[in-house]
């Protein structure tokens, strides 16, 4: 028998509604389009909510030798200068403005005396550059673009997962999935669509991330002919929790550095002076990472296999104004007074610097009608994130690709057609667990994968390793097959996880063929076997792309930067 | 070994009807209750509905009722519960889909009712603001909603009047947008008569269950209901604004001019289907 589906229409759809995709929503729907966003929660509870440190702008208002220059020059250089020196020059020069307009859209941020944004200091950063309220900012940034985007003309599908991209020819026409509820199908036809779907973290056990990174939209981006472009970059942030087994990889604030924590080894030394004697606990997240990694190593850890990092120094009424979450968070889960006591912390994946390959003014992938933004897209961080970086990259990005996606969609005068047999495959393979009669257990296969990537492209790579690695998540693609799931198609969580490990299997072989091409440590990725940098990879961007014979990875060459930025870079180097 | 596990009984269920299904679940230090509800998932029932982002008490998603109390279940420590058995429902106020998994979606259509924050056309940006509204406002913006009140509020749970209460969640809203120093707004008559604070009568189950410790009843609803009296019922107040300077008057909140009115839903019957019914004693 043949299953019906329902379909909707827009001009433009917008898939994810964390930062990136309201603020397109707000984008393109004042541009005119009919816009559809599709998220698969509830609204506002996209991994934007759980965002803690703050937004990076140079508005100066605490450091007035703050400018989008240094912000330029200090987000190049975390990113070891392999970023889209472009898109960074945009985001550097347009934070501000969306700040201001978050501001006047209803977010709250701490203030300074003379009543201007607070800002605080952050990783990397030269300058007191976070906007911030408290240690709750992404929740401040999603609540404002959900209650801007509910009056704005715009349809949201909640709590529907789209798995496929309906192409006609090579340009999009629509996204096909189903809804959480009932298992229904649903289409959705655009003439423009945006994948703001996140990024790829749950692939790996110890992550910062929420359930929903498992990186749908790029792995469906990727089927669809797009590039995808330096997915060997990802995050370890350096301070997870540690202990209890159950919190194990949830996020502590860079706040908590930046408000003056410091970081300390089983011998109760502080071991940054070391590592980075200039920008000490503060200096950049793959250095920090990768110092607490080398402690650990030597037998420095501490209890549960961390460091410990303390902020009891501080007056206990400043750290509960100023860290409120982080201290509730430890008090209930972990029973540590954090006004009193050291925490126990340990690197944790935290945020993808590869994904969808984009055109920096517009956000265009290089499928026509597909679009990208947020985590979900590439570029802006290069090898390494400034904390703080992302919430901004939402909104600038967010706003330039709404309005870009609405006037494609205007532009196109060309009639869509759907290919029933596009949609005809994607059914069969959301079906696939109920009749494969296979074994293999959706969850446990997931695990399995979290352990093979930490293990095998972990924080520190090698070789041989990593080909081992590469194998066994072949294997499991292959295994992922005879995934079977009980029940219905009613809200069941099996079958769901089943889809999303084939999103994530996909996504980890991008992740590892890239590590291993990369002869060279930069930034975020580091290989015991080729400890130094590498001039030439220096000027290459690896792009993942299919092919007919499987996954095909190639350099492509960084287009060098104009003169008056290669200034900036000069200018800002101190 | 029977110190190292927990007995977990889960409603399994739909709009059809169910029962609570007994899981044993293995003890690991500082567990919480999602945690065991995972382990449910990947050993034993994979169909088992539940819904979860952040597991950190950030995204407020994985409300239910615990032991008959609402609570989040990422928050929600197992060491409290020694010896005891662990009953875990779905949010009773709001109509089930599948085991923990409710229709939140009124909820929705309530915020679509609420004007957003605006502020005056000629207000120069960036604003000019101080600490000391941010410390005031900060209160009603950690709500991470969660409608943990919303399921306790007994005028929404027990009376199912939804169509004349907007809840607890969105007085804390109101809060928010009636103190902001920036919003231009008269909301006064909508908090009265859109809104229907007076159907709220101090009970204060609400703020007792608040994961993020918002004074729902004592920062939120008093002072709105003392504003809306002020408005409505002071008779100098009121001969005053009628002949006051219609220039000083802030435009009123109107959101819904031209009269039509979400459905609300049905709210569910008294029964909990696991654990005793908090809000009705
Ligand atoms: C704990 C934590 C703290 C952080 N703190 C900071 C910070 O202080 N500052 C900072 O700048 N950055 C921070 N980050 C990073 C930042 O929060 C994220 O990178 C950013 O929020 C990603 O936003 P996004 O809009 O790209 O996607 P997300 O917020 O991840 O939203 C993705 C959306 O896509 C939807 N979706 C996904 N797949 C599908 C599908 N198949 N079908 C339909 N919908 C789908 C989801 O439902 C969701 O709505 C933090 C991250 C973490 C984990
Ligand atoms: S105090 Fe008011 S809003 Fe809160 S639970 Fe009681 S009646 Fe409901
Ligand atoms: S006010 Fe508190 S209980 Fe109510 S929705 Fe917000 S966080 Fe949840
Ligand atoms: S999972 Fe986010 S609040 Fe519990």
């Amino acid at each position: 028998m043949i299953e019906s589906y329902e379909t909707h229409e827009h001009d433009v759809l917008i898939i994810g509604a964390g930062g990136a995709g309201l603020r397109a929503a707000i984008a393109a729907s004042e541009a005119g389009a009919s816009v559809g966003v599709v998220c698969k929660s509830l609204l506002g509870k996209a991994h934007t909510v759980m965002a803690e440190g703050g937004m990076a702008a140079s508005l100066g208002n605490v450091d007035p030798a703050d400018s989008w220059k240094m912000h330029f020059g200090d987000t190049m250089r975390g990113g070891q200068m392999i970023n889209n020196w472009r898109m960074v020059e945009l985001f550097a020069k347009e934070a501000p403005d969306r700040v201001f307009e978050l501001e006047r859209w209803g977010a709250l941020f701490d203030r300074t005396d003379d009543g201007r944004i607070m800002q605080r200091a952050f990783g990397a950063h030269s300058y007191r550059r976070l906007a911030h309220v408290g240690d709750r900012t992404g929740l401040e940034l999603i609540r404002t673009l959900q209650d801007k985007g509910v009056h704005s003309d715009i349809d949201v599908y909640m709590e529907c997962t789209l798995t496929r991209l309906i192409l006609d020819g090579e340009r999009v026409c629509g996204a096909f999935g189903y809804w959480r509820e009932d298992g229904r199908f649903v289409l959705f036809r655009a003439r423009a669509i945006i994948v703001a779907t996140g990024g790829w973290g749950r692939m790996y056990k110890v992550t910062s991330n929420s359930w929903e990174g498992t990186g749908d939209g790029i792995a469906m981006a990727y089927e669809a002919g797009a590039e995808l472009r330096d997915t060997e970059m990802v995050q370890f942030h350096p301070t997870g929790m540690v202990w209890p087994p159950g919190v194990r990889g949830l996020l502590v604030t860079e706040g908590v550095r930046g408000e003056g924590g410091i970081l300390k080894n089983s011998k109760d030394e502080r071991f940054m002076l070391r590592y980075d004697p200039k920008k000490k606990d503060l200096s950049s997240r793959d250095v920090v990472a990768r110092a607490i990694y080398r402690e650990v190593q030597e037998g420095r850890g501490s209890e549960h296999g961390g460091a410990y990092l303390d902020i009891s120094h501080k007056p206990a009424d400043f750290v509960r104004h100023k860290l409120p979450s982080m201290y509730e968070q430890f008090i209930k889960l972990a029973d540590i007074d954090i006004t009193k006591e050291p925490m126990e912390v340990a690197p944790t994946v935290h945020y993808a610097m590869g994904g969808i390959q984009v055109e920096a003014e517009t956000g265009a992938s290089t499928v026509p009608g597909l679009f990208a933004a947020g985590e979900a897209a590439a570029g802006l961080h290069g090898a390494n994130r400034l904390g703080g970086n992302s919430l901004t990259d939402l909104v600038v990005f967010g706003r330039r690709t709404g309005e870009a996606a609405a006037a494609y969609a205007d532009r196109l005068h060309t009639h869509l057609a759907i290919d029933e047999h596009q949609i005809q495959c994607e059914k069969e393979l959301l079906l696939r667990p109920f009749e494969s009669g296979g074994r293999e257990n959706a969850y446990l296969l997931h695990q399995e994968l979290q352990d093979v990537m930490s293990t095998h492209v972990g924080i520190a790579r090698e070789e041989s390793d990593m080909q081992e690695g590469l194998q066994k998540v072949l294997d499991l693609q292959e295994r992922a097959r005879d995934i079977d799931v009980q029940g219905s198609r009613m809200f069941n969580p099996g079958w769901h996880t089943a889809r999303d490990d084939l999103f994530m299997l996909t996504l980890a072989e991008a992740v590892v063929r890239a590590a291993i091409l990369r002869k060279e440590s930069r930034g975020a990725h580091f290989r015991i076997d080729y400890p130094d940098k590498d001039e030439h990879l220096g000027r290459v961007n690896f792009i993942a792309c299919k092919t007919d014979s499987g996954m095909e990875i190639k350099p492509q060459p960084i287009p060098p930067m104009p003169s008056e930025l290669a200034q900036v870079i000069e200018e800002t180097n101190s | 070994m029977s110190d190292a596990e927990y007995t977990f009984l889960v409603f399994r269920g739909d709009a059809n009807g169910g029962e609570e299904r007994e899981y044993k679940v293995p003890a690991v230090p500082g567990m919480v209750v999602l945690d065991a509800i995972h382990w449910i998932q990947a050993h034993i029932a994979g169909d088992l509905a539940v819904r979860w982002n952040c597991k950190a008490a950030k995204c407020g998603s994985c409300s239910a009722e615990i032991n008959g109390i609402p609570k989040l279940m990422c928050k929600t420590r197992l060491d409290d519960f020694q010896g005891e058995d662990v009953h875990v429902a779905p949010m009773h106020t709001f109509p089930i889909i599948k085991d923990l998994v409710t229709d939140v979606s009124w909820n929705y259509t309530v915020n679509k009712r609420i004007a957003p924050f605006t502020p005056r056309e000629d207000e120069p940006s960036p604003f000019i603001m101080y600490q000391k509204d941010v410390d005031r406002l900060y209160e009603p913006r950690k709500c991470i909603e969660c409608f943990l009140c919303q399921d306790v509020c007994h005028v929404l749970r027990n009376h199912g009047e939804m169509s004349e209460y907007f809840g607890p969640r969105f007085m804390v809203r109101y809060q928010y947008l009636a103190m902001h120093p920036k919003d231009s707004l008269d909301r006064r008559e909508a908090i009265k008569d859109k809104g229907g604070v007076g159907l709220c009568n101090i009970t204060k189950c609400c703020q007792e269950v608040c994961p993020e410790h918002i004074h729902i009843t004592d920062n939120a609803i008093i002072p709105l209901k003392e504003r809306v009296a002020d408005e409505f019922f002071d008779p100098v107040r009121w001969f005053i604004r009628r002949r006051g300077d219609a220039r000083n008057a802030k435009p009123k909140e109107d959101l819904e001019g031209s009269g039509v009115e979400p459905q609300p839903q049905r709210p569910r019957p008294l029964e909990s289907p696991g654990g005793k019914d908090i809000a009705a004693s």
